[in-house]
């Protein structure tokens, strides 16, 4: 009786333990394909980019440095002929400009927030602040475009008499500013929290004040995260699209002010890509746009990395 | 005998369904799925079409999708859609082999208009004006008669069909101050903005103006842009809109473009504000003939 309960015991536990192997070895599987999967995903739209992105120069034989550096843009829209210019140094101007200005506008009041949610009143930080920005991140962005259309571009020009009807550098730069905002600060939020307690308990042990334990210690300890956060709304920005190109007024021209309209990478593409020739001078620029874009994000990407790992060494 | 032939007939269709995923006649009830995709200026005429062709024909499927018109010649060519919708001939946005595979319709006509603020007071331009505005050499509406108000020029995309008909036909060629204007990447947008702004100057098509209170449309050289002025031949700002098909297209997509083409639909083509193509007279279908 006790033999064959043990013997019965040990087939079941044996089928069992064969059971959980074919179940690990089918996650396992299952979880490796998906993430090759990703990354195949990744490389092949890379690829793709690169092969429609480089036609400008090996189809059409335009130079590199006409794209990044000249203002003419006048391609042709037309498979057969490409005696066009396509110089796309205003949308880069529009692009980096209007991201640069957004980012000097939110940085205190995300790196505010980040630190008043987390130092100063954790409790309403978590209970209050913390939610509230995580409603931000969900904000579709064309709710922020149309926001910005209806309120924020009139606002403009009947405060600050705008010539172009409102729509401006300013504008643009606003809208994508607040969309950052959510980013930076809960990024930042979390390196912050990440900061061990005993660099505080030293500090004030030390007789510093809490301002100076917050800008000293904290800050400083939480840097390469809270750098990490701006470079990820950074990269937010740049890709975004349907918002800017609602309210910058998408004038080809560089921009003479703050109250003037001008384009961006982004605006650019989305306005002429389905209307122009496929595989045309037009549309290939298009795509070296797009390329650029895309070497951009990269380039955040790579700085996110370095700059983690230097944290990691300072830690 | 007839029997035989109507099942050999029959079967034939069949297999074409299966080869081709599209569609078969019969009689008169028409089945099978029809996919458009191309220009947003036909999109919304196109799809009212296909509601009402496939409230006569429930076992057709018609799918209309936008995407610019260079896309829809593009996936028509390539066989990815049956019908590529247009606001320009293949030949300008294809290269000359991908073009001939194609085959034109076209469905009916589009009349563009300069349209301007209520509150300007400005009805009327001459086409010399109306090219030194958009060409910024005018920069006040008091040079060409109006209050003292500066000109705001909104326009379109440089690839949309739009911009390239009332470039031909109302700016002599002439090419727009992209670097002082306002762009906006479709009409009911820049719609918009010449209401909410006094000195606003751009054109969409009179499709977007039936039922408009918002802004004044602008005769030009004192022709007044309506449909029957498109039909005279007397106000030349305007253009065909294109349904391209592959080769001669399958039967469903054929009966659908004949639909939207024949006597029934064109009341509702004019309700919409687009133009009936039968109805434009030799006077005018010659202005348009050299270009």
């Amino acid at each position: 009786m006790v033999m064959t309960d043990t013997a019965a015991g040990l087939r079941e536990s044996r089928k069992n333990s064969i059971k959980l192997l074919r179940n690990e070895r089918f996650g396992r599987g299952l979880v490796m394909a998906c993430g090759l999967f990703i990354i195949l995903l990744t490389l092949s739209v890379a690829a793709f980019l690169v092969v429609q992105g480089t036609g400008t120069f090996t189809k059409y034989h335009h130079s590199i440095l006409e794209f990044l550096f000249s203002a003419d843009w006048a391609p042709t829209d037309s498979v057969t002929e490409g005696s066009g210019k396509v110089g796309a140094a205003i949308y880069i101007v529009g692009s980096l400009l209007t991201c640069g200005l957004a980012l000097v506008f939110i940085t205190p009041f995300s790196l505010g927030a980040a630190i008043f949610m987390t130092e100063i009143s954790p409790r309403a930080g978590s209970k209050l602040l913390q939610p509230a920005v995580e409603i931000f991140v969900g904000i579709p962005s064309v709710v922020y475009g149309w926001t910005g259309l209806t309120i924020l571009v009139p606002l403009i020009r009947d405060v600050f008499h705008a010539k172009m009807g409102g729509y401006s550098v300013l504008a643009a730069s606003i809208v994508l500013a607040v969309m950052m905002f959510p980013t930076i600060t809960t990024v930042a939020a979390d390196a912050i929290r990440s900061v061990s307690q005993e660099y505080r308990d030293a500090a004030y042990g030390l007789g510093s004040t809490r301002w100076q334990v917050i800008y000293r210690v904290v800050v400083p300890a939480a840097a390469p995260g809270i750098f990490t956060g701006i470079i990820l709304g950074l990269a937010r920005a740049f890709g975004e699209a349907l918002a800017v190109a609602m309210v910058i007024g998408k004038t080809r021209a560089f921009p003479a002010g703050l109250l003037s309209p001008t384009n961006n990478l982004t605006a650019a593409i989305a306005a002429d890509m389905g209307n122009s020739a496929n595989g045309g001078e037009q549309n290939l620029a298009l795509w070296t746009m797009a390329l650029l874009l895309f070497l951009i994000s990269m380039l955040f990407i790579l700085l996110i990395h370095i700059i983690s790992r230097k944290g990691k060494q300072a830690a | 005998m007839k029997k035989t032939l109507s099942m050999i007939l029959s079967t034939a269709l069949c297999v074409s369904m299966l080869a081709f995923g599209t569609a078969a006649v019969a009689e008169t009830a028409v089945s099978g799925t029809v996919t458009a995709a191309g220009s947003s200026a036909l999109l919304p005429l196109a799809q009212a079409a296909a509601d009402a062709f496939m409230e006569k024909n429930p076992d057709c499927s018609i799918v209309v999708n936008g995407g610019g018109s260079g896309q829809g010649l593009k996936q028509v060519a390539d066989g990815a859609v049956d019908i590529g919708n247009s606001d320009v001939f293949a030949e300008q946005k294809l290269d000359a082999d991908a073009a001939k595979t194609l085959v034109d319709h076209k469905v009916c006509t589009v009349t563009m208009a300069a349209v301007v603020n209520k509150a300007l007071g400005v009805s009327n331009l001459t086409t010399e004006q109306l090219t030194d505005i958009f060409t910024a050499k005018i920069t006040n509406w008091k040079d060409v008669g109006g209050p003292d108000e500066a000109i705001l020029l909104v326009t379109r995309p440089t690839s949309s069909g739009t911009r390239a008909l009332f470039k031909t036909w109302a700016l002599k060629d002439a090419e727009e101050a992209s670097n002082q204007a306002l762009e906006t990447d479709d009409s009911g947008t820049l719609l918009e903005t010449v209401k909410n702004n006094p000195g606003a100057i751009g054109y969409v098509a009179l499709s977007y103006l039936v039922n408009n209170v918002d802004v004044q449309a602008v005769s030009i050289d004192g022709i007044a842009p309506t449909l029957e002025n498109t039909y005279n031949g007397t106000y030349l700002v305007w253009g065909y809109e294109h349904m391209y098909t592959k080769g001669e297209g399958s039967d469903a997509a054929k009966a659908f473009i004949n639909y939207m083409t024949g006597e029934e639909f064109s009341s509702n083509i004019e309700a919409m504000g687009y133009g009936v193509a039968s109805k434009l007279t030799d006077a005018a279908i010659a202005t348009h003939e050299a270009k």
